[in-house]
């Protein structure tokens, strides 16, 4: 992050780099243009002002055609060379890497609540290994908040009621702003911090200073808090369908038709179950709604996710003691 | 480049105009225009309503099975007379019937008003039963799986199209009280009828939008 | 035909307060909305310095954070309802539509005045609403910040809004209206005036588009006073739906703002290159344009709002289009100075100055057009950069212009042309120092609305609001030489710029009814006499056929 006074942001990944150089190239055609025209005006105003002696023989109509035709395909040419670069830039940074670290995000006015999948909790502050991608599972508690990191050249809207994600790739260690950018009201321009690049080894340790548990570890004893587990367990007399592997699955539904399960459903399976009921089941799930805030629905999600990385590394053990439910976050 | 175009001196031709034809035309063009406003007015409700019908299609069904459907066919009845009548008095206007324009105004006064009094009633009746949004929304037995929220937003929708509805409504016997009073006095006649025919205009296009509110709001229980 | 300057003209037919305040002369309308207008844009003006005072330092240390969104606000929706969307077509259009299609009012001259008074209402809710506490929710009014969370005048802000539109679809229709059924006998599609075509385009979306901005607000208004919930996340309600219905009109609205300006230049460097526009119907067929696809690319302003990538590539790409309608007329007009005979009088000054400025603000719309590159930028002071480069380079100036050009019509009176040069050269500057340090400050990712920011952010503000004291005396230049012309300007004949058009071929100021005798048309716009004589065939030949 830099103290002084600059022109130019510094750049913090290697997409920020493409991105100056798309930025470049509309500068230049923007210079190109402008001096283009600012140049002839100056130049026609002078040559041809009043009662200068110059010929004014007036263009003949077939080269009055040509030059309109130029002069609207060269420049859709020029935007349609924008477009393309620009949107495939964009697409690029619209799919992040599987093998992206998870951090969930909650904005509320005005602050920034991150928590790390190893558990740490931090507050307007962002820690993150350089070199390996980051990617933001994001919502609001109340208004629309935005995501920005300059440095990164990223920036995605934290909507209420539904996760938007983001991602970046560091690479280089360093500090960077963090801010806002959708206006949330009174201390909008308050709601700002930094993002800290660290070596990975340096994080790690910054990482073991966590207090809390791991969100997939809380995820599973608000899983058993709520008793979500008397329903969702394997076999024949299970009342839930069982729910490992289920993130990225295709879920039939009792109304027909399929649904990927994503982040939005699993949110939408605790707050409002009825809305997708899973084919083969009655819909006797009851809502959780105002029970589970933002923050314990992305544990649990965690903890969904989880094990469906353990389904996939071998069975594992589900007789760890339960420890008495913490409070609602 | 000049000359004159002679200047109409009919009193019912303002002194903008060239003739009482422009003047007619001028007329029905801007109330098309209105009209056009108009249905891109009601265009963001219907939208905003599918676009949550799409989302929430239970929780709709489920509002509107709340709906008075006998009261619902009841006022879209009315209203269609109502139409008819305006497009007598149209008509009588046209065959220089100065007494029957008068007439027809005046029993499309009485059905817009008999609309609105059906309206009012299920408004109230929905009040008591709590379905009004606002803190006070507190639907009865829902079918299981239906979000109240959903619900109040279906009404949320009932209340703002037939509302805007109903101010059109409240408008357009405001201005049919005019031109009764115009009519009465025989203001009317084959040459001149441009305020009847501009207003029976308006008055098809509220009933229109009646046409495509009842059954998206009141059918689909 | 020059007349001598009638005894009885529109302005002092009837001197009494009165006889303003229930006229349905559109000359007199056009001035009552001048004068409002006017008061507006110093009130929008007043807020800007204010807060441009403020972000003279990090800190916030004139005003709490309250009061500066509430500046920032009141700017946003005064400059915008209450200055720009009126300005040119509520002014300019309704006194000159008639008189340069040769008709002797517009269609409907009650309906004209009832504009006004809508106007006025709208504009003394909002104050209002400003005077009880004020809005803090920015000129976007997004949900649910605005429909539940902001505890601030929003309601009555937004009935405010909302009774404006309706002045505003009023004055749409009554163009179209006017432009279809009145024109003078000759005067075809193809002869009417350029700024005639700009307020036919500028009407089209004045009468599609506003509907749909009333329509959101209204129901922001419900769910604030009612507890009506379409917006409502908590009840299941879309957070995007707002933005979608919102962009839908206001995207289609900047070009209200602008096509009448563009209007405006077409009439300026015809008249002072004394040549017919380069590609008339080039001109003429592309604000048709933009009126059509500026419909379709209100998602652009949602890239990262959470709307589909794909949804995203689609609007990119028609914003793309949009842009090359605005090209061809740029062009068109640096074309128009080749072989004319050019005179930078003042208006011409603030023609020339559009052109460059509205380029700039242009060209940086396509950045932010740009899928990528607009994820960067997307609300920062880049955003903040383009639209005052577009709104205040472009349209202001194109008004300005517009103003002197025509006002000697309006008033009789020639205002001092040297204060005028001196005015519009140090706008043109006072603007450059303002808002290109902007553009800086956006790439570096400083975000809008922030009443606080970040110290290395400082050296470029500080740019900034030196030029903005400068635009702010730049303003009041003209302000003060105009009103000082009313008394002691020199006498404007009927056409003192030897201009063409049927506006200059009636006196100054014009008599009530605008024309003694309604006049036949028997040529196109702008027919300058040819600037070579040997070539005065071919000249002709190119107007008939360009
Ligand atoms: C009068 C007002 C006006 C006008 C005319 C425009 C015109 C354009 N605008 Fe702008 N815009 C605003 C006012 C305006 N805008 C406002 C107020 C906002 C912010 C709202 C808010 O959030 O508060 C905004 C925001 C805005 C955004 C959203 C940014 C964001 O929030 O992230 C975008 C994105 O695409 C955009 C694009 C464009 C484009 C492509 C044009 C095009 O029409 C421009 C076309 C013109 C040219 C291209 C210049 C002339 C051409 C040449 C000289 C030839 C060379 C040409 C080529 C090479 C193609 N504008
Ligand atoms: C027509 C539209 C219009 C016009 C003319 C202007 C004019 C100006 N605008 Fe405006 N602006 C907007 C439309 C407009 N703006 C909009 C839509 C927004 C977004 C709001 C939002 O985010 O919701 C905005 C936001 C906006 C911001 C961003 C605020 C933020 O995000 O925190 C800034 C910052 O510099 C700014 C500055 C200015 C300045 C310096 C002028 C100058 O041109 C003003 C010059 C005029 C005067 C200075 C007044 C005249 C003189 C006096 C009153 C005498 C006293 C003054 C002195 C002697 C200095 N504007
Ligand atoms: C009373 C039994 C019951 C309880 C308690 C219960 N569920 Fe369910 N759940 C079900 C049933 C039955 C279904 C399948 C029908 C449906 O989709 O509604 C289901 C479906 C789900 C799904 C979608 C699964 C899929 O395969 O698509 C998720 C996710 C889920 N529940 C999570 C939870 C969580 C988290 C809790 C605790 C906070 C919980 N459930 C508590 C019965 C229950
Ligand atoms: Cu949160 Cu702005
Ligand atoms: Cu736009």
């Amino acid at each position: 992050m830099n103290q002084g006074f600059e022109l130019f942001p510094d750049a913090g990944s290697a997409y920020a780099g493409d991105v100056d150089a798309l930025y470049a190239f509309l500068v230049a055609v923007a210079l190109l243009f402008t001096f283009g025209i600012c140049f002839a005006i100056l130049f026609f105003a002078v040559r041809y002002r009043s009662g200068s002696d110059v010929p004014r023989r007036p263009l003949a109509v077939r080269h009055i055609r040509a030059i309109e035709i130029t002069w609207s395909v060269v420049p859709l040419l020029l935007t349609m060379v924008m477009f393309g670069w620009g949107a495939a830039l964009y697409l690029r940074q619209q799919q992040p890497p599987d093998d992206a670290l998870e951090i969930a995000v909650i904005g509320k006015q005005w602050m920034w609540q991150l928590q790390h999948a190893e558990g740490r909790r931090e507050h307007n502050e962002l820690h993150v290994p350089v070199g390996r991608p980051v990617r933001l599972t994001m919502i609001s508690e109340d208004v629309i908040h935005s995501f920005y990191v300059p440095a990164f050249r990223v920036k995605q809207d934290v909507l209420p009621g539904r996760y938007t994600t983001l991602w970046f790739q560091p690479d280089r260690p360093g500090e960077h702003h963090l801010f806002c950018a959708e206006y949330c009201g009174t201390e909008h321009s308050l709601m700002r911090g930094r993002v800290i690049v660290q070596e990975p080894g340096e994080y790690a340790r910054w990482l073991a200073g966590a207090t809390g548990d791991a969100p997939a570890v809380a995820g599973r004893k608000l899983f058993e808090q709520f008793r979500c587990h008397t329903c969702h367990t394997k076999g024949e007399a299970a009342r839930g369908p069982a729910l490992e592997g289920l993130l990225g699955r295709k879920v039939p539904l009792a109304a027909g038709g399929f649904v990927v399960a994503d982040e939005d459903y699993v949110r939408e399976s605790i707050l409002n179950p009825q809305a997708k009921v899973v084919a083969g089941f009655q819909p006797i799930m009851p809502t959780f709604e105002g029970q589970i805030g933002e923050e314990g629905i992305l544990q649990i999600i965690a903890y969904i996710q989880s094990l469906s990385a353990e389904e996939a590394a071998g069975e594992i053990q589900q007789e760890q003691p339960a420890e008495p439910g913490r409070a609602k976050p | 480049m000049t000359t004159t175009t002679p200047i109409s001196t009919a009193p019912h031709v303002a002194h903008h105009f060239d003739d009482a034809e422009q003047q007619f035309e001028a007329a029905r063009l801007g109330m098309w225009l209105f009209l056009a406003t108009e249905v891109l007015f009601f265009g963001g409700m219907f939208t905003g309503y599918a676009m949550y019908r799409a989302a929430y299609p239970e929780a709709f069904h489920e509002g509107s099975g709340r709906l008075d459907l006998v009261w619902g066919t009841i006022n879209t009845a009315v209203l269609l007379v109502s139409s008819l009548t305006m497009a007598l008095a149209v008509h009588s206007a046209q065959s220089d019937d100065r007494k029957g324009t008068a007439r027809f105004i005046a029993a499309t006064m009485l059905l817009g008003a008999a609309f609105l009094g059906v309206k009012a009633y299920e408004y109230a009746h929905k009040f008591h039963e709590h379905l009004v949004p606002g803190a006070e929304f507190a639907p009865a037995e829902l079918a299981s799986g239906v979000q109240p929220g959903h619900v109040e937003l279906f009404f949320s929708f009932y209340f703002a199209m037939t509302g805007m509805h109903a101010l059109h409504m409240v408008i357009g016997l405001g201005l049919m009280a005019w031109l009764w009073a115009l009519a009465r006095r025989g203001r009317f006649f084959p040459a001149y009828y441009t305020p009847v025919e501009i207003t029976g205009l308006y008055w098809h296009f509220v009933d229109i939008v009646w046409v495509f509110l009842f059954p998206l709001l009141y059918l689909i229980g | 035909m020059n007349a001598a300057p009638p005894r009885i003209h529109y302005l002092n037919a009837n001197y009494s307060l009165w006889s303003w305040l229930v006229t349905t002369d559109h000359k007199r309308i056009g001035i009552l909305f001048m004068i409002s207008i006017t008061l507006f844009f110093f009130v929008g003006g007043g807020a800007a310095v204010l807060f441009r005072l403020e972000l003279m330092t990090p800190e916030g240390d004139l005003v709490i954070s309250e009061t500066y969104n509430k500046l920032f606000t009141l700017h946003g929706i005064v400059m915008v309802f209450f200055f720009l969307i009126p300005s040119i077509p509520a002014v300019l259009g309704n006194f000159l539509i008639p008189l340069m299609i040769g008709a002797r009012d517009l269609a409907f001259p009650k309906l004209n005045l009832l504009s006004w008074y809508l106007f006025m209402i709208g504009g003394a809710l909002t104050i209002a609403a400003i005077l009880a506490g004020g809005v803090d929710t920015g000129w976007t009014f997004y949900t649910p910040y605005s429909s539940t969370y902001s505890n601030t005048q929003v309601m009555t802000a937004a009935i405010g809004i909302f009774v404006t539109g309706f002045s505003s679809i009023l004055t749409g229709l009554n163009f179209i209206v006017t432009i279809h059924t009145m024109r003078a006998p000759g005067m075809t599609w193809f002869r009417l005036p350029l700024f005639v075509w700009a307020h036919y385009a500028t009407s089209l979306i004045n009468v599609l588009g506003t509907p749909v901005l009333a329509i959101s607000l209204v129901l922001v208004a419900l769910e604030r006073g009612l507890g009506l919930g379409i917006f409502d996340p908590k009840l299941g309600g879309d957070p995007l739906l707002f933005q979608h219905l919102f962009w839908f009109y206001s995207h289609p609205a900047v070009y209200i703002m602008i096509l009448p300006s563009m209007g405006v230049v077409s009439e300026l460097v015809a008249c002072f290159s004394r040549k017919r526009v380069f590609g008339y119907a080039f001109i003429a067929f592309s604000s048709l344009a933009i009126a059509t696809l500026g419909f379709l690319v209100w998602g652009h302003h949602m890239f990262v709002s959470g709307q589909s990538a794909y949804a995203g590539m689609i609007f990119s790409f028609l914003s793309m289009l949009v842009a090359v309608p605005s090209a061809i007329k740029v062009f068109n007009w640096t074309a128009t100075l080749y072989r004319g005979s050019v005179e930078l009088k003042t208006p011409m000054l603030y023609a020339l100055g559009f052109i460059g400025l509205f380029t700039i603000g242009g060209l940086t719309g396509l950045f932010l057009a740009t899928l990528a590159v607009d994820v960067h930028v997307h609300d920062t002071y880049f955003i903040v950069a383009h639209f005052h480069y577009i709104m205040v380079g472009g349209a202001v100036m194109g008004y300005l212009g517009g103003i002197h050009f025509w006002w000697p019509k309006m008033t009789g009176k020639l205002y001092p042309e040297w204060w005028g040069r001196f005015s519009a050269v140090l706008i043109f500057f006072g603007f450059n120092l303002t808002f290109f340090p902007q553009f800086v400050l956006g790439y570096l990712g400083m975000p809008r609305r922030y009443h606080i920011y970040v110290p290395e952010f400082q050296v470029l503000n500080v740019m900034s609001s030196a030029g903005a004291s400068i635009l702010g005396v730049g303003y009041l230049v003209p302000l003060a030489y105009l009103l000082w012309s009313l008394r002691y300007g020199r006498r404007a004949g009927p056409n003192p710029w030897n201009a063409r058009g049927l506006e200059w071929e009636t006196s100054s100021p014009p008599t009530t009814f605008n024309f003694d005798e309604t006049p036949i048309v028997t040529e196109g716009a702008y027919p300058y006499p040819p600037l070579d004589t040997a070539e005065a065939e071919r000249e002709l030949e190119t107007i008939e056929t360009g």
